[in-house]
């Protein structure tokens, strides 16, 4: 998924990945990604949770703003945004 | 969040012994429009994709093809054909919003929090342990495919 993201970027279109397996990303490093606290299979949590779909969402979002140089890892904060 | 102890032993052998690749040198977008006038766009490694696509093979070195899935695809309508055992598909096939949130982006959009959502999004499986084709064709294609439909800002989402 990193060098995906890393040929997407290249070409010129910012990137965020949705990490749910750490030891992956910390060797691949792509340019930004979001840590989640969830097991592999679901990047955006539990099937059906819409608002936690819509926080995580929110947080990889305003990663494209963060200043660089990269690689930018966030970690996911729950209780950060409403639903 | 998992851990190397929630893989089988056989993909803690694979874990250890494969030689990732790291992101090298790092390109790094740094403008474009905020995300309120961005259009965004999702690319998953969840194997996922319409029944009318080929399914994805479990061939030596893992199946670099993508598929490509539409912005209006509704929901319960993915089918997912990735073919590694080590991730737990009963998510991405009870919401596909676990992997592919469109209708996530769909609702921010109509409260002006993104842009707008992309024509279309993409699919591969994960698992590819032989990457070059996938490094030198698929990625760049779809890369490519992603900038022709004036995409800002690409969600990845590894499974």
């Amino acid at each position: 998924m990193g060098l995906i993201a890393g040929a997407i970027e290249e070409r010129g279109i910012r990137t965020v990945c949705l990490s749910t397996f750490e030891p992956i990303m910390e060797r691949v490093r792509p340019p930004r990604w979001l840590s989640l606290p969830f097991p592999m299979g679901f990047p955006l949590g539990l099937p059906h949770e819409a608002g936690t779909q819509r926080r995580i969402l929110r947080q990889a979002l305003r990663m494209v703003e963060a200043p660089g140089p990269g690689p930018v890892r966030v970690a996911f904060e729950p209780e950060r945004d409403p639903s | 969040m998992a851990t190397l102890s929630d893989l089988s032993l056989k993909d803690r052998l694979w874990y250890h012994q494969y030689r990732f690749r790291p992101v090298e040198p790092l390109p790094w977008q740094a403008s474009g429009p905020p995300p309120p006038r961005a259009r965004v766009a999702v690319v998953t490694t969840a194997g996922v994709h319409l029944p009318s696509d080929p399914p994805f093979e479990k061939v030596k070195g893992g199946d670099f093809s993508f598929r490509y899935i539409p912005a209006d695809t509704p929901p319960g309508s993915l089918v997912c054909t990735h073919p590694s055992g080590a991730w737990d598909r009963s998510g991405v096939t009870t919401d596909m919003n676990v992997a592919l949130p469109l209708h996530r982006l769909r609702e921010m959009r109509e409260g002006g929090e993104i842009g707008e959502v992309a024509p279309r999004h993409a699919s591969f499986q994960g698992s590819i342990t032989a990457p070059m084709r996938l490094l030198r064709q698929t990625a760049p294609e779809v890369a490519q495919g992603l900038a022709d439909d004036g995409v800002d800002v690409v969600i990845l989402t590894p499974v």
